[in-house]
């Protein structure tokens, strides 16, 4: 059963060999192919869908466009214009860059800093704060719903951009913490006691040496937290209540999906106009979301 | 008119980028350059604070402090008026929608972690033999990227349902009906509808699990399969005897892991079927009982079900974390 000679260039491999080798490994390349569609097919079957009319959605399915693939007067972009004007999906698409940009700078800052702190910083009761930190991974963050939405509407703060940064600021920060104090702990203490040696601040040391050494793991939690804080639908639903001016994207599409249920040209356009963005920077920074994986993976 | 008014609106929304983000930044600065001008001793005992501080102060108010008042209010009334002892977490164990919820929360468990963590150890191992890996792991990981509420919305299309004679859209029924089924209704039948949405999730995590447990099964030391394929072990003792034992950690992170968020699961549900016909799951009706029921005592008592829950992994991810701090 010693299928895998893979120390053999296939040039030194006999015509049987070869053969035998194509058959034991087939069965690999077909269960592998077969999932791979299997988890592409739901995605593409919408994006293709988005682009043709609405009859058409309506009457036929998505498959029975590769009958004249070549037709290509079945497809349009009507349906995005219509979501994106129609449907307001163009100024949540908006709200969601102006949730997401300051929810992702804000934890990386307070987080970087913290981490460097907890790191290489001397202080009464660290060890113990970190212990709470690690534990903080995991609460639910449906065990602080009502007591924060009730401090917000008594501040007058519900329904505000300000809400949803400060929120989703607390909820990344213990990842972010963990993550990066981990890494900054590994950095070579030589370096940074010969800077201070030479007389470098510690902010000197942090933004000179700790920051841009710290850039791939500052960049796995970015793109970690970017994609949480886009993705979110429950932090936006309690804090920005029914304030459709500040809503996001995933709140848009939630309400779309209880008004215009059947109306699937929309409903298709504007589920992927929610998921460019992730997607690209999925595409974009796949490595440090990797990263970020591999590290946070104990995250709650 | 249209035109000015998208104009004010991106204006508005960098000033509110700039701002959000500029904010956190000028206040480290701010606070360093105050620090700065205590005497040297004090300052270098103020300094770990000055860092610190903003990271205390946020985790303060948007997590312990919410969650001890969380606890507090679970033993409340509806508005959190009077004390009324455990009748909340008595609701919550005996009402019967709850009771279907906490089943329908096993099922998630059970279905979700298992399926996910077991066929993404099959695809991890698989993967690793053909040239287009990370072609093909990038399609099955891809899902990880897109949101519960998108989705959603795939998977709604996906079940999409016409009445039999009616040429159907939603792939699932478009197959029933050519394998000569009747067409059904995926979300609204009691029997499938808890499956229809456990899938969705599946769909969801098993990228996750692959792509962790594919960079254990790469870690595992060529030369010890070697040895096992010398002594005549097949492919199938090597995964049994070799590559589960040699992984067995990440696996129990990985399931852990998804345990967590399962336990959590609520955009799903609440696009879906909005925890109609049976679908509930725990967060799901906490929120119904916090928005639509406006019971924040219920609320609070689910809540508290739920931290109940993740504790054990909470302790044995501090646990962990000592040992590794011991290492160090």
């Amino acid at each position: 059963m010693n299928t895998l000679p893979e120390k053999r260039s296939p040039q030194s491999l006999t015509g049987m060999e070869r053969l035998e080798k194509s058959l034991t490994t087939a069965p690999v390349h077909f269960v592998v192919i077969a999932l791979a569609l299997l988890w592409t097919l739901p995605t593409a079957g919408l994006l293709i869908s988005s682009f043709r009319q609405p009859e058409a959605l309506l009457e036929s399915g998505w498959w029975t466009v590769f009958a004249s693939p070549l037709n290509l007067g079945q497809f349009h972009l009507g349906n995005y214009v219509e979501v994106l004007s129609g449907q307001g999906m163009g100024q949540a698409f908006l709200n969601s860059l102006i949730i997401t940009i300051p929810a992702t700078v804000m934890p990386i800052a307070i987080a970087t800093f913290a981490a460097y702190a907890l790191a290489w910083m001397q202080f009464p009761g660290r060890q113990l704060l970190f212990v709470v930190i690690v534990g903080l991974l995991v609460v639910p963050l449906q065990m602080t719903l009502i007591p924060v939405l009730r401090a917000y509407n008594s501040l007058g703060l519900s329904g505000t951009f300000l809400a949803v940064w400060l929120a989703h600021t607390g909820y990344g920060l213990p990842l972010g913490i963990y993550l990066l104090r981990n890494y900054i702990g590994t950095l070579p203490r030589d370096l940074i006691e010969a800077a201070a040696v030479d007389g470098a601040s510690h902010l000197k040391i942090f933004t000179r040496i700790v920051v841009p050494l710290s850039t791939p793991a500052i960049a796995s939690f970015a793109v970690f937290q970017f994609l949480w804080v886009w993705n979110d639908l429950l932090v936006s639903l309690v804090y920005l209540g029914g304030n459709q001016n500040v809503a996001p994207v995933t709140l848009v599409l939630r309400n779309l999906v209880g008004d215009r249920g059947q109306d699937w040209h929309l409903l298709t356009a504007g589920a992927f106009i929610s998921m460019i963005v992730p997607l690209l920077v999925f595409f974009a920074l796949q490595r440090y979301f990797v990263r970020g994986l591999l590290a946070g993976s104990v995250k709650g | 008119m249209q035109d000015t008014s998208n104009a004010i609106r991106l204006l508005s929304a960098i000033a509110a980028i700039m701002v959000g983000s500029g904010g956190v930044i000028a206040l480290f600065y701010g606070a360093n350059m105050l620090v700065n001008r205590l005497p040297y001793k004090a300052r270098s005992r103020m300094l770990p604070w000055v860092y610190m501080t903003p990271a205390i102060a946020v985790l303060t108010a948007f997590l312990i402090l919410p969650t001890i008042r969380t606890i507090i209010i679970s033993f409340m009334d509806r508005r959190s008026e009077n004390f009324v002892g455990l009748d909340n977490y008595i609701f919550a164990f005996t009402n019967p929608d709850m009771l279907i919820a906490f089943r329908n929360n096993i099922l998630w468990l059970g279905l979700v972690t298992g399926i996910s963590v077991s066929l993404g150890l099959v695809i991890a191992v698989l993967v690793d033999r053909v040239k287009y890996e990370p072609f093909a792991k990038a399609l099955i990981f891809l899902p990880m990227a897109i949101s519960f509420v998108g989705a959603s919305v795939i998977w709604r299309f996906v079940y999409a349902y016409q009445p039999p004679g009616v040429e159907q859209i939603g792939l699932l029924n478009a197959i029933a009906v050519s394998l000569g089924f009747e067409p059904i209704g995926w979300l609204v039948n009691k029997t499938v509808n808890n499956f229809a949405l456990i899938a969705i999730m599946i769909w969801l995590q098993t990228g996750f699990a692959m792509v962790l447990l594919s960079s254990a099964v790469k870690g595992i030391p060529q030369d010890v399969v070697e040895a096992a394929r010398i002594d005549g072990a097949n492919e199938f003792q090597i995964f049994w005897r070799i590559t589960i034992p040699m992984i067995s950690s990440t696996i129990i992170v990985v399931s852990t892991t998804i345990i967590v968020l399962v336990l959590k699961v609520f955009d799903i549900v609440f696009v879906m079927t909005g925890g109609n016909l049976d679908t509930d799951v725990i967060a799901s009706r906490m929120i119904k009982e916090m928005f639509n029921f406006r019971n924040f005592g219920r609320g609070s008592a689910i809540a508290v079900i739920l931290l109940l829950a993740v504790i054990p992994v909470m302790v044995a991810n501090i646990r962990r974390f000592q040992q590794q701090e011991a290492n160090r």
